[in-house]
């Protein structure tokens, strides 16, 4: 089986797939899919995508839910409200379609669109329109156009300019079934002044094999500020395929915290674009253990003159999982006065974890600040003794110390709310000997 | 309190101790002196039970038991403390998170009950004021982004609340003002007490002038070369190591 068995799959349904009366859409959809019918997965032939291979995913045919009405089950309540930040508005996305009756969105400011992608394509196709497909145009690989040409639903977010969203905007993509697609296309904009904070959730029933294949465009408008959460708690036999693109207009701000704790096969792509005195941050902490791959893809494209970048990513790798970080930051000719650092420090807790990190930098210009470094390594002897030294004992030293390394990433989420969330998450995740929670 | 008897220590192929023979009662305050590569920082951190050092010969006995043969962690819950050279930077673990894992590990080992919240940070807040350091301290992570001073004291703060009965300071003087200086001594002066001894490694002699010892040591070539009370370490500060360097190597 092969890619092709996904194009007949979908060709069957493709009637139900939202939007079908946009004579726009339907071009991007067919341009996407002869794209995708000529390139198929991506496949590690490609060099950004060397070290990891996806043809498990062609092995299978995970399958697409399509239409609203054949979805009978509501997920388990208590289950999904596990994952929702009380403090925020949120959207969810359960099997790639959007429910309004799950969602929270009472007192969102007017003007403010926060919807389904679908309803949205009913409601206002011409906001569509001008966004989807314009910050993706420039990815090639199939899984953008597999998105593209069959995306079943996902969200859309417009902040109008001058507007500030006093609670942050939370999009929870949920899968519920076994062996089940979730191919969404999601769309944040925000205009000229605009602020938000829009954190994205990604969960699954455990145990359960299923294909997460999500795509989220963003533009940040002139002077705006976006702080972009994406928590990833997959089940153990999941795929996921996230991507994030970013067009960030004159002096944007955007920070993403991308935390990845799920799924068996993992791709998290991050790609930004800056123009003239945008500032961006970008950390990443990644975990994996077992047999699981987490492939971190960023991309930070200098454009314009007096950008500023920061990227930290941390990974942890334990037992046969493999990690992949591949940073890369291009300087275009204009982006003088550039000032971009990148960092990433990972951390083998196996003989058999395995981790391939990648910096490259491309400086096309030549009054520039630019900085990376990388580690790889095990726990520093000299900080295992100094806590032994103080009566902690080893095994408890060195989960404390594993601990610090992901929690000082965890730190940095400005969210309370998110922050406690993702905290739980990691004390769950790992062996409790050495860390207290009422001690944190 | 303790008893090292012709110890003899290897690092690698290359002998650092050769023959070291030291006994310490209860509540003395013993100097350990000498010039760099003499081996004072190797007997610091083969009594805190370092990898990396060979014990080829010797032995040490701390209050009746073989100190060499117990795990880092059991020496400092025997009441054996270290306070480092180079205090550790451990980002992502808060200082009091720290001290409630080490005093609740001690207490623990000695068959004594945690301390609750409100009990720990009364004792945590007496216990600060002896190093004048900020509250503010507590929470920030281990030594991180710490001035060299700011790391002795907090050194010293984890010793006051272990109260261990054997404190070795590894040149805990060095790179410190004469602020600073005063304020660590103070609270190792502080600290002083019948049931507890101290071993000062030091280059120096400036430490002296504010912790007095009973005894000062002065190592060269991995032996002790010359014992002597207090007067030892002036006539060290105007004669220099050359002395008893010169005196060892006829030796």
């Amino acid at each position: 089986m092969n890619a092709v068995s996904y194009i007949e799959h979908y060709q069957a349904v493709s009637l139900a797939l939202p939007g079908r009366q946009l004579a726009w859409l339907n071009a991007l959809r067919e341009e996407a899919l002869a794209n995708f019918s000529g390139s198929g997965f991506p496949s590690p032939r490609e060099e950004e995508w060397k070290y990891t291979n996806v043809s498990p995913i062609e092995k299978k045919l995970f399958k697409p839910l399509i239409g609203q009405a054949s979805y009978a089950d509501s997920p388990n309540r208590d289950w999904l409200d596990s994952y929702r930040l009380a403090d925020a508005w949120t959207l969810v996305v359960v099997d790639g379609h959007f429910f309004r009756d799950l969602s929270a969105l009472e007192g969102i400011p007017e003007g403010v669109i926060a919807s389904g992608l679908a309803e949205t394509l009913e409601k206002h196709p011409e906001r569509v329109e001008a966004c989807l497909g314009t910050v993706c145009s420039k990815e090639k690989h199939g899984f953008i156009a597999f998105n593209t040409a069959f995306f079943s639903d996902g969200v859309f977010v417009d902040v109008p300019a001058d507007v500030a969203l006093e609670k942050p905007l939370q999009l929870i993509y949920i899968s519920t079934r076994p062996e089940g697609l979730s191919n969404t296309r999601s769309i944040i904009a925000l205009g000229e002044n605009a602020r938000a904070s829009v954190v994205e959730t990604y969960a699954g029933s455990a145990d359960q094999a299923y294909l997460t294949a999500a795509v989220t465009e963003v533009r940040v408008g002139g002077n705006a500020e976006l702080d972009l959460y994406k928590v990833q708690s997959e089940s153990d036999k999941a795929f996921h395929f996230g991507g994030i693109y970013v067009v960030q207009e004159r002096s944007a701000r955007f920070q993403q915290h991308n935390v990845a704790f799920g799924g068996l096969l993992v791709r998290n792509e991050i790609h930004t674009e800056l123009r003239k005195g945008a500032e961006c941050l970008m950390s990443g902490l990644f975990l994996a253990s077992r047999r699981q791959h987490v492939d971190n893809h960023t991309l930070i494209h200098h454009a314009e003159p007096y950008g500023v970048s920061r990227e930290v990513y941390r990974g942890i790798l334990a037992d046969r999982a493999r990690g992949v970080f591949q940073g890369r930051i291009v300087v275009h000719p204009d982006a003088q006065k550039t000032d971009a650092e990148m960092n990433n420090r990972n951390l083998l807790l196996s003989e058999d974890a395995e981790i391939d990190t990648k910096p490259q930098l491309e400086i096309l210009a030549d009054d520039v600040k630019c900085a990376h470094g990388v580690t790889v390594g095990q726990l520093d002897p000299e900080s295992v003794f100094y806590l032994e030294s103080r009566g902690v004992d080893e095994q408890s030293a060195r989960n404390m110390l594993t601990f610090a390394f992901a929690h000082s990433m965890v730190e940095k989420i400005a969210l309370d709310s998110l922050r406690a969330l993702v905290q739980t998450q990691l004390l769950n995740l790992f062996p409790q000997a050495g860390i207290r929670r009422d001690w944190l | 309190m303790l008893k090292i008897e012709n110890l003899h220590v290897r690092v690698e192929d290359k002998p650092i101790l050769k023959g070291i023979s030291l006994h310490i009662q209860s509540g003395e305050v013993h100097a350990i002196m000498g010039p760099n590569g003499s081996g004072k920082s190797t007997l610091a951190h083969v009594l805190a039970g370092r990898d990396g050092y060979e014990v080829t010969g010797g032995s040490v006995t701390y209050r009746g038991r073989n100190l060499l043969e117990m795990a880092p962690e059991e020496r400092a819950r025997e009441g054996v403390f270290l306070a480092f050279q180079y205090p550790v930077e451990i980002p992502g673990v808060s200082n009091i998170y720290l001290l409630k894992a080490a005093l609740n590990a001690i207490r623990k080992h000695r068959g004594l009950n945690e301390l609750d919240a409100m009990d720990f940070l009364k004792m945590i807040k007496a216990k600060i004021k002896l190093v004048e350091m900020d509250e503010q301290f507590l929470y920030r992570a281990v030594n991180e982004g710490f001035s060299g001073g700011e790391k002795k004291r907090n050194e010293i703060l984890q010793m006051a609340v272990l109260e261990p009965n054997l404190c070795i300071l590894d040149e805990t003087d060095s790179g410190l003002d004469i602020d600073a200086l005063k304020i660590v001594s103070d609270g190792v002066n502080s600290l002083r007490a019948m049931d507890r001894s101290f071993i000062l490694v030091t280059h120096y002699q400036r430490l002296l002038n504010y912790i007095k010892p009973d005894y000062v040591h002065v190592l060269a070539h991995g032996r002790i070369a010359k014992s002597g009370d207090a007067s030892l370490a002036l006539e060290l500060e105007s004669r220099g190591y050359g002395w008893v360097d010169q005196q060892a190597a006829v030796a």
